[in-house]
C-alpha cells in the first residue's frame, strides 16, 4: 500500500500547523548554519578589494577597487620605502607551483596504487592475502604524526632533507585509500572479467591498467581529487621537511611565515588576505565542479575522520 | 572456467600488485614507527652549541621526565589539557549541530528542499586549507579586525581576542567547528538513512511526535554512528596542530593554546631536536590513540548489522 496515503490523511489540522512551524524553524536554522559557512569566504573575498589602509579597523560588506594592488603587494611587495607597511613580497605564486607538483605527483601515486594493491589482494589467491589485508586494516587508524621523529630522522639519514621525495613517495603506501579502492571493487568488479581477459591473451599486468583501472574510474576520480586536497593542504609533514630552501616552501609554511610576521604587528592586510584568496582559490574551484562526488564520497566514508 | 585456472597459478601477481604498497609502507612508517620507540629509551638530541650529536641510552627517563611534576608543573599534562580543552569545545556543538541538521535533512515530514545547495555549502569548508582558515580568522578576530570593529562599536572597547586565553582557545574551537561539522553532519546523514524506514512509518502511523522518534528510534539506532564519529573526532582532535599553530599566540604568556603535536613538532625541529624526548610523547600519543582505536573497532564489529545499514545508505 501506498505510504503516502497516511502521511497525506493521517495528519490532522493541528499536527499539520505544527509541521509547518517545525519547517520554517528549520529553514531559519538552516539559513543561520549557511551564513556561518559561507560568511568567513565572503568576508575574505570582499577584503581582497578593499583598501589596505580601509582595512585597518573599519569594516564593510561593499567590495573596493583595491583587487589589482593588492595582488601586486603580494607578488611584487610595494617597493616604496616611505610606505607606512613597507611590504615585502609573498612568492606565493612560486609556492602554488611547488604545492601543485607535491599535491600532483601524491595524488597520481596515491591512487594508482591504491588501486593496484586493492586489486592484487581482491582479484589473486596467495598465501598471506588474508594478513596483508587485515595489516593494512590495522595501520589504518595509527595517526602519521606517533612516527614523525623517525620519518625526519630517516630522511635525515637518506641525505634527503628539504626535497619533495620525502613528501611525495611514502604517498605509494595509503591504507585510506586502499580500503576504499578494495571496497569498490568488491562492489562492481566481477572476476569473469579477469578470466575473460586471460582467454582473450591479455597478461596480467595490462588487464589491470587496460581493464580494471578504467572501471574504477569514478572510484579513483573521488580519490584523485581527495588525495589532491589534503596533500596541498598539509602543514604538518612539510613543516618537519622543508626548513631551509625558501624556493621549495609550499603554500601552508608560506602561510605560517605570513601569520608569523602579523602576529608582531603592523600587518598588510590588504596583502594577507590576497594571500589566503590564492591559497584556498585552487580547491574552491575544484569543489565548484566536483562537490556532488565529494559529498557522496563523504558519505560513503571515503574521508577518514 | 573456475576449474580451467586452477592448473596455472597467478598467485605470484598477486605478490607483485601488493609489493610497492608494503616496500613503501616499511620504509616510510614501518621503520620510523619502531625507530621512534627505540630513540625513546635514548637521551637522543644535537648540541647546538658544540655542533655534536649525542646518543645515550637512559631507559625510562624521558618517560619519567615527561610525566613527572617540576615545581608544580608538567607541560606534558598542560599540553594534553590544552588539546582536549580546545577539542572539547569545538566537538560538543559540532556533535549538536550536526544532530539537528542531519534529522532536519532526513525527516520525511520536512521534505527540506535544496538539500544539495545546503550539504555543498556546509561541507566546504573541510576543504578549504587549515592553516589559511586560520590566518583568516586571525584576520576577522585581530583587534583592527571586522569582529573587533562590531564588538568597538557597541561597547567602546575592543576585545583582544588572540591575547586572552580563553579568547583564544575560543577562536580555535569555533574554526575547528565551522571545519568539522559538514563533514559529521553528512556522516550522520548517511547513519540515519540507514535505519529502517518502515520504523518512522509505523510511528508515524501509531501518532508518534516528532521528538518521540527522534528520542525513542532515530537516537538509539543511530548510537554505534554516534560513538564512531565522536571517537574518530576525538583522536583526529589529539592530534590538532594546524590551527593552533598558525594562531600561536606571541603575546600570551603562558602557552595556552599549546597542543600535544605543537609541542612534538617543536622538539623535532628545534635548534636541539631531541628526538629522544620526542620519541617517548609519540609513543604517549601512540598509547592514547591505539586505546581509542580498539574501542571504535569494537564498537564496529560488535554492532556488524548497523555498520551494514550504514553502507546501504547511499
Amino acid at each position: 500500500m501506498d505510504t503516502n496515503y497516511y502521511n497525506k490523511t493521517g495528519e490532522t489540522k493541528s499536527q499539520r500547523a505544527q509541521i509547518t512551524t517545525a519547517r520554517v524553524f528549520s529553514y531559519i536554522f538552516l539559513g543561520l548554519v549557511t551564513v556561518l559557512a559561507l560568511f568567513p569566504i565572503l568576508i575574505l573575498v570582499i577584503n581582497t578589494t578593499r583598501d589596505r589602509f580601509a582595512l585597518q579597523g573599519t569594516f564593510s560588506l561593499i567590495p573596493g577597487t583595491s583587487f589589482g594592488e593588492n595582488m601586486s603587494h603580494t607578488i611584487y611587495g610595494d617597493n616604496d620605502p616611505n610606505s607606512l607597511f613597507n611590504t615585502t613580497q609573498v612568492p606565493i605564486l612560486r609556492g602554488m607551483l611547488n604545492s601543485l607538483i607535491v599535491a600532483g605527483s601524491s595524488c597520481l601515486l596515491t591512487t594508482y596504487f591504491s588501486a593496484m594493491t586493492a586489486y592484487g589482494i581482491h582479484v589473486y589467491d596467495f598465501k598471506g592475502k588474508k594478513f596483508a589485508f587485515n595489516f593494512i586494516l590495522i595501520i589504518m587508524m595509527i595517526p602519521t604524526q606517533v612516527s614523525s621523529v623517525g620519518f625526519v630522522s630517516l630522511v635525515e639519514n637518506m641525505k634527503l632533507m628539504n626535497t619533495y621525495a620525502p613528501l611525495i613517495i611514502p604517498a605509494i603506501a595509503a591504507p585510506a585509500v586502499f580500503f576504499y579502492m578494495k571496497q569498490y571493487l568488491e562492489s562492481s568488479f566481477p572476476l569473469e572479467v579477469v578470466e575473460a581477459a586471460r582467454v582473450d591473451g591479455c597478461n596480467e599486468f595490462r588487464t589491470f591498467n587496460m581493464i580494471a583501472l578504467p572501471m574504477m574510474k569514478p572510484a579513483i576520480a573521488v580519490q584523485l581529487i581527495f588525495a589532491f586536497v589534503a596533500s596541498w593542504n598539509n602543514f604538518f609533514t612539510p613543516s618537519l621537511i622543508l626548513r631551509t630552501e625558501d624556493d621549495l616552501k609550499t603554500v601552508p609554511i608560506l602561510i605560517q611565515k605570513l601569520s608569523s610576521s602579523v602576529l608582531s604587528g603592523g600587518a598588510d592586510w590588504g596583502q594577507v588576505y590576497m594571500t589566503i584568496f590564492l591559497s584556498i582559490i585552487p580547491v574552491v574551484i575544484i569543489y565548484f565542479f566536483v562537490s556532488k562526488n565529494i559529498v557522496e564520497g563523504v558519505a560513503l566514508g571515503a574521508v577518514k575522520g | 572456467m573456475n576449474k580451467k585456472h586452477k592448473s596455472i597459478s597467478y598467485a605470484k601477481w598477486g605478490y607483485i600488485f601488493i609489493i610497492p604498497f608494503f616496500v613503501v609502507y616499511i620504509i616510510f612508517s614501518l621503520i620510523p614507527t619502531l625507530s621512534t620507540f627505540y630513540y625513546s629509551f635514548f637521551n637522543k638530541g644535537f648540541d647546538p652549541v658544540s655542533f655534536e650529536e649525542y646518543e645515550k641510552f637512559v631507559g625510562f627517563d624521558n618517560y619519567v621526565k615527561l610525566l613527572s611534576f617540576e615545581g608544580g608543573t608538567n607541560r606534558f599534562f598542560s599540553y594534553f589539557g590544552n588539546t582536549m580543552i580546545m577539542w572539547v569545545l569545538g566537538a560538543v556543538p559540532q556533535l549538536l549541530f550536526s544532530l539537528l541538521l542531519a534529522v532536519i535533512f532526513t525527516s520525511a515530514r520536512l521534505r527540506i528542499k535544496g538539500q544539495r545547495f545546503f550539504k555543498t555549502v556546509i561541507y566546504m569548508p573541510n576543504l578549504i586549507m587549515a592553516a589559511s582558515y586560520a590566518l583568516l580568522f586571525i584576520g576577522l578576530f585581530s583587534d583592527v579586525g571586522p569582529i573587533n570593529v562590531l564588538i568597538k562599536a557597541i561597547s567602546g572597547d575592543t576585545f583582544r581576542f588572540l591575547a586572552d586565553p580563553w579568547g583564544a582557545r575560543g577562536v580555535i574551537a569555533f574554526v575547528n567547528f565551522i571545519m568539522w561539522f559538514g563533514n559529521t553532519t553528512i556522516l550522520l546523514m548517511a547513519g540515519i538513512m540507514g535505519i529502517d524506514q518502515s520504523l518512522f512509518e509505523a510511528a508515524q502511523i501509531d501518532g508518534a511526535s516528532g521528538m518521540q522518534v527522534f528520542t525513542k528510534i532515530t537516537l538509539p539506532l543511530l548510537m554505534p554512528i554516534l560513538v564512531y564519529v565522536a571517537i574518530t573526532s576525538l583522536i583526529g582532535g589529539l592530534q590538532m596542530f594546524d590551527v593552533p599553530q598558525i594562531m600561536r599566540v606571541s603575546d600570551t604568556p603562558t602557552q595556552d593554546t599549546t597542543t600535544m603535536i605543537m609541542w612534538l613538532n617543536n622538539l623535532i625541529t628545534g635548534a636541539s631536536r631531541q628526538y629522544g624526548m620526542g620519541g617517548a610523547m609519540s609513543v604517549l600519543i601512540f598509547a592514547v590513540t591505539g586505546g581509542l582505536s580498539f574501542l571504535v573497532f569494537k564498537t564496529m564489529v560488535t554492532s556488524p548489522d548497523k555498520v551494514k545499514s550504514k553502507k546501504k545508505a547511499k
